[in-house]
């Protein structure tokens, strides 16, 4: 009886379902971050149309044939260019897109810095 | 006024004029995104089936350098395709060119239907039943096209083929 449930308990840890759940997150983290192209303001997961599920088609056969996430990424910015990617990639164009949030935050800080030390004054 | 004072209205009226400045200009911007057309690349490496023979082929097969060849991908149920459909007739007719097709996710019996019903100017017809091959041309939809010279991609063209187009096309392959 022990022996059974040490052997049930193996094999769901190692039980495909576990694994097959995992390709599925993964699947699914990709189509968010990519856009869909043809419906505006949706990623791919969301999207029904004919695009994104031929794109998903695509990286459920390039997930099979071992291709990491990057790579797909990678792909897709190769055939449709950077806008296909939610996350926008840091260049010449996208810097001070980058940028603004830090140097405001900057900014802030600074200000409560100085009216802190005023206040301690 | 104090010095701290005016320092703050300045850049407040500094902010005010940037966000007035990158609002402005954003208005004159269109709020239709069209991803940017990616020319000069490469022909993508695939194998595909046929639409009329069955058999398989490797997409490099198809196009031989030093020659001009203008992939046009349709399917039966687009509408706009129907509408192209004689120009590409009559595009056929020039002898620098060579029309091939890239049938999108449709089924066999319906495209040999709207070929026989308007004519084929297609040499070969790549049959993609679930729109994965034309993902490797970088397309995103049905009607697409894409003017192929020494195994690059040298222009495409979203939507429909005009008469303006097929001018431009006839002057490049001149």
């Amino acid at each position: 009886m022990k022996f059974l449930r040490l052997f049930f308990i193996i094999f769901l840890i190692v039980s495909p379902n576990q694994i097959k759940a995992d390709d599925e997150n993964l699947k699914n983290k990709i189509t968010k971050n990519l856009r869909c192209l043809i419906c505006q303001g949706q990623s791919v997961y969301d999207s029904d149309s004919e695009f994104a599920n031929s794109l998903k088609i695509v990286i459920n056969k390039k997930l099979n044939e071992g291709l990491s996430e990057q790579d797909i990424y990678d792909y897709f910015e190769d055939k449709y260019g950077e806008w296909i990617l939610y996350d926008p990639l840091f260049n010449k164009n996208t810097y001070f897109l980058w940028i603004l949030p830090l140097f405001m935050f900057l900014i802030g800080g600074l200000i409560i810095f100085k009216k802190l030390i005023k206040k301690y004054k | 006024m104090k010095m701290k004072n005016k320092f703050f209205l300045l850049s407040i009226i500094a902010t005010f004029i940037f966000i007035f400045v990158i609002f402005y200009k954003g208005l004159q911007d269109t709020n239709i995104y069209t991803p940017l057309v990616k020319i000069n690349n490469d022909i993508p490496s695939f194998s595909a089936e046929l639409l009329h023979s069955n058999e398989t082929i490797d997409s490099l097969d198809l196009f031989e350098s030093n020659k001009y060849y203008l992939l046009n991908i349709w399917s039966s149920w687009c509408v706009p395709c129907r509408e192209e459909h004689p120009i590409l007739m009559n595009l056929t007719k020039d002898k620098n060119i060579s029309v091939l097709g890239l049938n999108y996710k449709d089924t066999k019996v319906n495209a040999k239907k709207f070929l026989d019903e308007l004519g084929n100017p297609y040499e070969k017809i790549i049959f993609d039943k679930h729109g994965v091959k034309s993902i490797e041309w970088g397309a995103f939809g049905v009607p697409e096209s894409f003017l192929i010279h020494n195994n690059k991609v040298v222009e495409k063209y979203i939507g429909p083929l005009n008469q303006e187009i097929i001018k431009k096309i006839k002057l490049l392959i001149k």
